[in-house]
């Protein structure tokens, strides 16, 4: 036992500094963070945004709620390669864009170290939308549908309507969709992992990358620092965001 | 704000709104599964350079072949079985187990053993630890030990589920079962495990499409289908062979499309009915 207990030690003594003073760890939490909020934010808007869409219960929405369902039972990965395929410069995006310009488009997508890291959580949110919108669609059924007439004869117009009376009802399904859509990012790894693999120049290296990088070089207590920051940071971020949006449904 | 105004805006809605569910069908799913069978039936030289085009001649079938041979997919696949079956089985039996007594049974162990538990939804498993304990305890790259890190994972997931929902359900109902002369297993099975369809759902999609942790517990030693397309796509065999790449994923995702697809109402109404209360 004394001997673990030295081990883990020197584990944390040598690890933590080293990474802290060469700028990895920070560079990989920010990454971490910015990865996760872009995720939570475009999965939500996308899901929402096919919800009211696709509300009306009828044959033509139904198949097509089916359709958005696909991405969301596919392997992360596959989904990975699929956009590596499609948003290489020569790949399908670049061709349909230069089609519609009229002259060839031959944007890297994956290769920019500014935007990439948008593109990949695009991506990301791109396979979870599905499920989120199945979650808003549960919200919005949960609506009396007599709240919502008796504010139509009040003369409250469609937007009123949805911002004053519909959008508040939604709480629970915000909760749960933006919580699931921060974890599901913050331990995010295949669908970097099979479209940019941490590049360029590590711009993309969100902690699970980082973790697997390191832990395929040897690295075992530079990985084992990262794991335990990535578990410190989820606990961190997740409490407090799960307990804001609980006050937020009382309130309301 | 005339009524009027607002009619003709709904009915501009109403006929917009099929346009527009189409065109986002089309652009967003169409196009990226078009590429994927498109680009599956091509032979190596056309699928080198990936694109929407189609192919000259259709090599759809030999490439799945192929793939079938060359990457022994029925062996990742029962991989892939071995360890989803009793990960699922283990979760839902244990965790709704769990979360009955904790539903029923208020004490102040009870109320910390409950936080405890369902703090795993919250709390990412720390990977490498994970790792250097099971090869401690001897379990690094077994099935059991990979069958151990996922039921560490979701247990959380279907006790915080299932005890949310005992505690809507009246004492005295199960009372009344069991003086019908129903046990407390029968009562269990009639009306706790139907309401588990969420969390099986989203269960089975996580472990079946993992390949983060799988990598790190059984990586070399046990294949499961992700962890054969991550490493038949990411060296050697598959390195920019698109066709084959994309008929992998064809394969892979079929089991999981062909039970969704026949299962279709139930998977929605269980995903939507457990996740907002």
């Amino acid at each position: 036992m004394y001997y673990n207990k030295e081990v883990f030690a020197a584990n944390g003594t040598t690890a933590t500094p080293e990474l802290a003073s060469n700028g990895t760890l920070f560079r990989a939490l920010r990454i971490t963070i910015v990865y996760a909020a872009l995720v939570a934010v475009f999965q939500n808007l996308f899901g929402f945004a096919l919800a009211v869409l696709l509300e009306r219960d009828n044959w033509l929405n139904r198949v097509a709620r089916i359709f958005f369902l696909i991405p969301v039972l596919m392997s992360a990965l596959a989904v990975g390669y699929i956009f590596q395929a499609l948003l290489k410069p020569t790949g399908g995006v670049n061709e349909m864009i230069g089609a519609i310009l009229r002259h060839p488009f031959d944007y890297a997508w994956l290769a920019d170290t500014t935007w990439t890291i948008v593109v990949v959580a695009l991506i990301h949110a791109w396979k979870w939308m599905g499920l989120s919108m199945l979650i808003y669609l549960a919200g919005l059924n949960t609506i009396p549908e007599d709240i919502v007439e008796a504010a139509r004869i009040d003369g409250a117009s469609r937007w009123r309507t949805f911002w004053a009376i519909r959008s508040p009802l939604l709480a629970p399904a915000v909760t749960f969709n933006v919580a699931t859509a921060l974890l599901g990012s913050m331990n995010g790894f295949d669908v970097v992992q099979a479209t940019t693999g941490g590049g360029p120049a590590r711009t993309t290296e969100i902690l699970n990358i980082f973790i697997y990088r390191t832990f395929g070089q040897g690295l075992f207590a530079q990985a084992t620092t990262m794991s335990l920051v990535l578990f410190l940071l989820v606990a961190l971020m997740a409490f407090p965001v799960i307990y804001l949006l609980r006050k937020r449904e009382e309130i309301l | 704000m005339t009524r009027p105004a607002g009619l003709s805006d709904r009915a501009i809605w109403r006929r917009a709104q099929p346009v527009v569910a189409i065109a986002g069908v089309v652009a967003l799913i169409g196009i990226p599964l078009w590429l994927v069978v498109v680009t599956a039936a091509k032979s190596q030289g056309e699928a080198l350079n990936p694109d929407l085009s189609l192919p000259g001649e259709w090599h759809l079938l030999d490439n799945l072949r192929r793939v079938w041979t060359d990457a022994d997919l029925p062996a990742a696949f029962f991989g892939s079985l071995l360890i989803v079956v009793p990960t699922v089985a283990g979760v839902l039996t244990f965790g709704s187990m769990a979360a009955w007594v904790l539903a029923r049974r208020a004490t102040r162990l009870n109320a910390i053993l409950y936080a405890l538990g369902i703090s795993g939804i919250i709390l990412p498993p720390a990977v490498v630890t994970v790792v250097l304990l099971l090869r401690q305890l001897g379990l690094a790259g077994t099935a059991i030990g990979m069958i151990g890190v996922y039921l560490g994972i979701y247990i959380s997931t279907v006790i915080f589920f299932v005890t949310g929902f005992v505690r809507t359900i009246p004492v005295a109902l199960e009372e009344a079962a069991q003086i019908d002369g129903a046990g407390p297993f029968l009562v269990f099975r009639r009306v706790v495990l139907p309401v588990l369809a969420t969390a099986t759902i989203l269960i089975c999609l996580y472990v079946w499409n993992d390949v983060f942790y799988a990598f790190f517990v059984v990586g070399g030693r046990l294949d499961t289908l992700p962890l054969n397309l991550f490493r038949v796509a990411s060296a050697g065999l598959y390195l920019n062979n698109w066709h084959l790449i994309f008929a992998y994923v064809i394969l892979m995702s079929l089991p999981l499309v062909v039970v969704f697809a026949v299962a279709q109402q139930k998977v929605i109404s269980g995903i939507t009915g457990g996740a907002v209360k």
